[in-house]
């Protein structure tokens, strides 16, 4: 039972909030923000998702640097709070198209009224954008995406490719177009985050995949959607570990384990692994999935760190982008930690670098690499100086590193999972809808420790 | 709170208004709109709405326009209508008088023509929470309930709800409840049944404090045609109201395997679902379905792994979060069945620290034989970390791995290279380890000791490492050449050492020392005496007084004192009970599992929630929960047993084989519970299994018990037995002692056939023991058997008696089962109890 739901800029102010059963003391929204800004002064913690003060629990999640907040007096389930509370995220972005700040403030009242249909006493109700529908009265007052500084996973596909039209996924599912019709397009995107950690000999010590399968319609009278996936895909690791790294001979993918959207029939999915859907309007997971085989990583990370002198030292990073040439990742940044004792670094790029830049940050002590893109196939190297307050001693490996790296690589997949087809049940000869479908690659925790 | 926007006044869409003024403002511009005719007087009134709703928002208290605001609400504009209706709902508390002013135009909406008018109307309606409108809201809502619209049927059943919270009696008289529960087997919308079943749950665990009937009704939720009714539907409602059907699915007691099973493969497929919430809840109904069957409750586990870690790598950073606390409690009570997994738990650079923490400690958890090496290395590796909290608690990590394993060489070495990484917090952290090894493996001392003595004291800054340092110093003393001297070099700067917890390891290492090295300690000894008693801090300056005593009085004693001989400490004291645990298992998919609390620690009694056993003992109708909280709590740890044997409980079990009742017996798939398929006999065989064995290694204790509490040893004749009128005792100590006191007696007694007859639920006979000062803490069953918990207290004297009581109705027979802190007087109790008993039904 949700006692009240609210939404706080980064800043403290409400922008948001509504009360559905009045048992929470007043001021609620000022504890609650006063206890995330300094949860643990001495050692700079993250406040947890979850936390009671004075018996009144608060449970928040952080979307486009807004917090959604539900408050409840009663011991309820927390998972079951934590995904109404994105839910209730992804509807208002359904609705809204863009979802910060901006556009919460500009739809504050539309956001009431979604509230009013979304819970009901505490209780939640619908959070189906195609059900809400039709008790919204409000029509959302749009902010210009174009100056907005781009957010979420979604906000990748605008960079570089032309081939994906950057206001689709910022456009509102209910609104209508300014010209009156609304375009019939579907988007499908196989977004996965990897996770690598290389030995300090560059073996792969752990990898993983977590992938979704995301979906954002906008056709019309929802019609059926059959998506075909890889055909020799299996699911469920044989054998007692689901470590146990066998070279997979074929290159057939093997998922540990996956779950899907409600929606999702699973009738032909053993035959000829085709999921069968009529989609909801709005954005939603269609499958979410985990694979721990042994995948090829799309970088190689090397890093060195040797000392030069009583108080110096030199280090070497290389990354090597072991993927094609016509793919092209972006965004990369490297960090890697250095001894606490550095006073100054100099950087030395390799001849010819183009948008990299490079940076030491003194507060925590650690050299930052950006590149801008890196092309397949492609190697970069950056050398640094450091100069330290006091002679090191020890083993200097021990105090730098590990080295994390992240980057976004568009139409790219390390698990090799596919969407075959994608085949929308037709209406009529000249119904044919634009399908998107797009890949992309990020890291979720890439480390190579030295 | 709120900047200051600018000309908010102005914009369009204001968002942030400025300041008070604006109220005053407001009012005005309202009043002016109220009487207006004029063509864009809607959309004039909308705007004014959004700047009255914007300051709402800011927190500006705009109660002051309720007047205003309700001479504007005649509006057929629906997004205006909403707005009034939120404002009025906010405020309507504050004004009763004013708030009467809308029931006019809300009643009109509700007979619209238009179902969301209708709908809205009518939530409005109950929305206003004030007492003296209770009249107006009953009708609305019965209408409400029979309404063709199944979004008006939805928004009324919550409606009831809210309506029981304004006047409980005008729900009850209304007989919503009834009609609630009608809808809720008949309703062909799913999300009407969802809030039907809502609405009455909560009415009736509120009702039920003060009504019998009202815990019969909740029983009756419980119930197999309620449930399988609802699970047949299960794919028809909501995520979120599938959630709530599987909650109470978890609190439903099967019949038999077959019942378990088909439910299983009912559910099977929610494991796949998106939303981590509806496996969470579907793995509660698996694992609480099954807990009565080993075999089938680690088939569970296994099952249900996958799908964790799958959502653990799914969704937002909070989401995976609450299923890690999820994973982190299965984690503890089976690490067994994860050490094949501990790659899963390896942090990642993007964890927040308070994932981190609990990653630590599954890997602490499942580390053995096989996967010890390299979750130590992997540990190693965070030691060095930039998170400076993280990094202690690897330490601390792979120091308790050392402590639980049997092969600890190889992690010695790694903690000795710890000591060489010249860090503070490592070397502080890594020597409080290290003297927590040697006090369990004292066999290691020389290795251990070789490194220690070359570290230097004043590298090190923290109390506890410092103490640590010294306490090695005064308990090796022999080993180490110099310590006598690095002891001496510590006492001189007595007074720069601000921690009392190392003045007092000093005090005891100089203390330890002097008995093995005299002649170099002597010097030190004194000074460190003569520092302690001069010095500010009381305990200090006690433990200095107290060791300057001893030695005056006879050295030898105090040799004794400060060096014993020391047996090694086998196992460190864990730091949370397991009666906690399985509260917290009890709790599985609620806050209790992330606060690593049971909710009793954190919430009040009527926010318990549907997750929580209740523990109120006036209350009779939990009586029936709190049984199963008994029961289940036994089984639970019966079952951990067997997953955990191979590990930890090598002793248990042995203790347990002996004990008559073979293991097979806790094991056999069996209802313990719904007892309607069980004979008596074998119940109660079952139930009191554990705590027959607890009482055999706590007999001792029982003694003990009995001796402290009462204030005389009974002679004899035992005078006239009588009972404290209104004892207290909460379920937790109960089942403690339960468990902890022996079995004082047996008895089997017939009850009056009349009373057989009466006995149709429980609280009948409940109410009848309390009239003789006998209280229920736990009941269930169905006819004809009953399965009653009693307690009673002797009057002026903390002594529990302890009753565990079997009737079944169709022999007229009971069996009880008494247990007593004072053993002396059960046999007087008993008599009591019985006469009491046999008296049920002639009154």
């Amino acid at each position: 039972m949700i006692s009240q739901f609210f939404v706080l800029s980064q800043r403290g102010d409400h922008i948001v909030f509504r009360d559905y059963r009045g048992e929470v003391p007043k001021g609620s929204a000022e504890i609650f923000f006063r206890k995330v800004k300094f949860w643990n002064d001495d050692e700079a913690e993250e406040a947890p998702p979850v936390f009671n003060v004075d018996g009144v629990n608060y449970i928040h999640v952080k979307v486009a640097g807004l917090f959604f907040v539900v408050t409840t007096m009663v011991n309820v389930s927390p998972s079951l709070l934590l995904e109404l509370l994105q839910r209730i995220a992804r509807v208002t972005k359904d609705y809204l198209g863009v979802l910060n700040e901006d556009s919460l403030r500009k739809n504050f009242i539309l956001v009431y009224e979604l509230l009013d249909e979304v819970i009901d006493f505490g209780y939640p109700q619908t959070t189906s954008t195609e059900v809400l529908k039709s008790y919204i009265f409000n029509e959302p007052i749009m902010v210009d995406a174009g100056r907005l500084p781009p957010l979420g996973p979604a906000a990748m596909f605008m960079q570089g490719t032309k081939r994906m039209p950057g206001t689709a996924v910022t456009k509102s599912v209910v609104a209508n177009e300014p010209g009156g019709k609304k375009r019939e397009e579907i988007f499908v995107d196989i977004i996965e985050r990897i996770s690598v950690t290389f030995s300090s000999s560059g073996y792969i010590l752990t990898s993983e995949i977590d992938g979704t399968i995301q979906m954002k319609s906008y056709l019309t009278g929802n019609p059926e959607i059959r998506l075909a996936l890889n055909e020799d895909l299996s699911i469920g690791r044989t054998g007692s570990s689901s470590y146990d790294y066998r070279s997979s001979s074929g290159g057939a993918v093997i998922l540990d384990d996956c779950n899907f959207h409600e929606s999702v029939h699973l009738d032909s999915f053993d035959i000829d692994r085709t999921l069968t859907l009529i989609p909801p309007d709005g954005e939603f997971a269609v499958m979410n999935y985990r694979m721990t085989q042994e995948f090829k990583p799309p970088f190689r990370v090397t890093a060195l760190i040797e000392e030069a002198g009583p108080s110096r030292a030199e280090v070497l990073l290389k990354i090597r982008a072991d993927f094609s040439a016509n793919v092209t990742a972006n965004t990369i940044t490297v960090q890697m930690p250095v001894p606490s004792y550095t006073m100054r670094a100099s950087f030395e790029l390799e001849a010819g670098a183009v948008g990299q830049t490079t940076d030491f940050k003194e507060g925590s002590r650690r050299l930052e690499w950006n590149l801008k893109k890196i092309v397949g196939g492609s190697e970069h190297t950056l050398r640094a100086k450091l100069t330290f307050s006091q002679e090191s001693h020890g083993n200097i490996t021990k105090e730098a590193g590990p080295v994390n790296m992240n980057f976004t690589i568009p139409m790219y997949n390390a698990s090799k999972l596919q969407v075959r087809y994608l085949q929308i049940a037709k209406k009529s000869k000249t119904y044919n809808p634009y399908r998107w479908v797009r890949y992309v690659t990020q890291a979720n925790s890439y480390v190579a420790r030295l | 709170m709120a900047p200051t926007v600018p000309s908010a006044a102005k914009s369009a869409s204001p968002s942030q208004p400025s300041g008070k003024s604006e109220v005053a403002d407001l009012k005005q511009q309202l009043r002016q709109l109220a009487g207006s005719r004029a063509p864009d007087a809607d959309d004039q009134r909308r705007d004014v709405f959004k700047r009255v709703i914007s300051c709402m928002t800011a927190g500006i208290d705009v109660s002051a326009a309720f007047g205003e605001m309700v001479l504007c609400s005649a509006t057929s504009d629906v997004v205006t209508k909403k707005m009034c209706y939120l404002y009025v709902g906010a405020h309507a508390r504050a004004h009763p008088d004013l708030a009467l002013l809308t029931i006019n135009f809300l009643q009109r909406d509700c007979r619209d023509q238009d179902p969301t008018i209708r709908g809205l109307a009518l939530r409005s309606l109950c929305s206003l929470r004030v007492p003296n409108l209770v009249e107006y809201l009953v009708t609305p809502l019965t209408t409400g309930l029979k309404d063709p619209s199944a979004y008006v049927r939805m928004i009324a059943a919550v409606g009831a709800a809210k309506l029981y919270h304004i006047s409980a009696t005008a729900c009850i008289d209304a007989d919503l409840p009834a009609s609630l529960k009608a809808l809720m087997l008949s309703d062909p919308d799913a999300q009407v049944v969802a809030n039907c079943l809502h609405a009455l749950q909560e009415i009736w665990t509120l009702e039920a404090a003060n009504s019998e009937a009202a815990a019969r009704e909740i029983e009756t939720l419980y119930s197999k045609p309620v449930v399988f009714y609802l699970l047949n539907k299960i794919k028809e409602f909501s995520e979120w109201a599938q959630c709530l059907v599987l909650e109470l699915a978890s609190k439903f007691l099967p019949s038999d395997n077959n019942e378990i099973f088909d439910i299983m493969n009912l559910l099977e497929d929610r494991l796949q679902h998106a939303n981590g919430a509806v496996v969470l809840s579907t793995i509660k109904v698996f694992l609480h379905l099954t807990m009565s069957m080993t075999d089938v409750h680690q088939q569970v586990y296994e099952r249900i792994k996958a799908p964790l870690l799958t959502l653990v790598g799914a969704g937002s950073p909070e989401q995976s979060y609450s299923v890690l606390c999820h994973l982190h409690l299965l984690v503890m009570r089976a690490p067994m069945l994860f050490s094949s997994d501990y790659k899963s738990f390896y942090c990642q650079y993007s964890d927040p620290s308070y994932v981190k923490k609990l990653k630590l400690e599954m890997l602490t958890a499942i580390a053995n034989e096989s996967n010890t090496y390299e979750i130590v290395t992997e540990l190693c590796e965070y030691a060095g970390n930039v998170d400076v909290p993280i990094a202690r608690e690897s330490i601390r990590a792979v120091g308790k791995i050392a402590l639980q394993q049997y092969d600890v060489n190889a992690i010695v070495d790694r903690l000795l290279q710890f000591l060489e990484m010249d860090k503070d917090y490592v070397t502080a952290e890594t020597l409080v380890l290290v003297k927590d090894l040697l006090r369990k493996y004292p066999q290691w001392s020389h290795d251990c000791i070789a490194v220690v003595g070359n570290i230097s004291s004043k590298n090190i800054q923290e109390p506890k490492g410092k103490a640590a340092l010294i306490w090695m110093l005064g308990e090796y003393s022999q080993d180490m050449h110099d310590a006598p001297y690095v002891l001496e070099s510590l006492v001189e700067n007595w007074d720069e050492e601000h921690s009392p917890e190392v003045r007092l390891h000093l005090l005891t290492a100089v203390m330890k020392c002097f008995f093995k090295r005299p002649p170099e300690t002597q010097k030190a000894l004194g000074a460190t005496l003569a520092a302690g008693l001069s010095d500010t801090h009381q305990d200090v300056h006690d433990r200095a007084l107290f060791y300057y005593r001893l030695l005056q009085y006879d050295p030898a004693v105090a040799e004794r004192v400060v060096n014993p001989p020391k047996q090694a400490v086998s196992v460190f004291a864990d730091t949370q009970s397991s009666e906690m645990k399985d509260r917290i298992f009890d709790e599985f998919n609620s806050l209790s599992v992330v606060y690593q609390k049971p909710s009793y620690m954190f919430t009040d009694k009527e926010h318990r929630g549907p997750f929580e056993y209740s523990e109120d003992l006036t209350n009779l109708a939990v009586g029936a929960e709190a049984q199963e909280n008994v029961i289940s709590a036994q089984r639970y740890q019966e079952n951990d047993n067997d997953l955990l044997l191979s590990t930890s409980d090598k002793e248990d079990n042995g203790t347990r084989a002996s004990n008559g009742s073979s293991t097979s017996t806790y094991n056999a798939p069996s209802d313990l519970i719904g007892l309607s398929s069980q004979t008596p006999a074998e119940t109660s065989l079952i139930s009191t299994g554990g705590p027959a064995y607890s009482s055999q290694s706590n007999f001792s204790l029982d003694d003990l018990l009995g001796l402290g509490v009462t204030e005389a040893p009974a002679p004899a004749p035992p005078p006239a037995l009588t009972l404290n009128s209104k004892p207290v005792l909460d379920p937790g100590t109960f089942q403690r002692k339960w468990g902890q006191l022996a079995l004082a007696l047996t008895q089997e007694c017939s009850l009056s056939p009349q009373g057989a007859a009466s006995l149709m639920n429980p609280q009948s006979l409940i109410r009848h023991m309390q009239s003789n000062h006998i209280q229920c803490i736990a009941s269930g069953g169905q006819p004809p058997n009953y399965k009653f918990f009693f307690y009673a207290q002797k009057d002026g004297a903390t002594a529990f008696f302890l009753v565990e009581c079997i009737v079944n109705t169709a022999s007229a027979k009971a069996q009880l089962k008494i247990k007593a802190d004072d053993g002396t007087a059960a046999e007087a109790f008993s008599t009591l109890f019985q006469s009491a008993l046999s008296k049920f039904g002639l009154s």
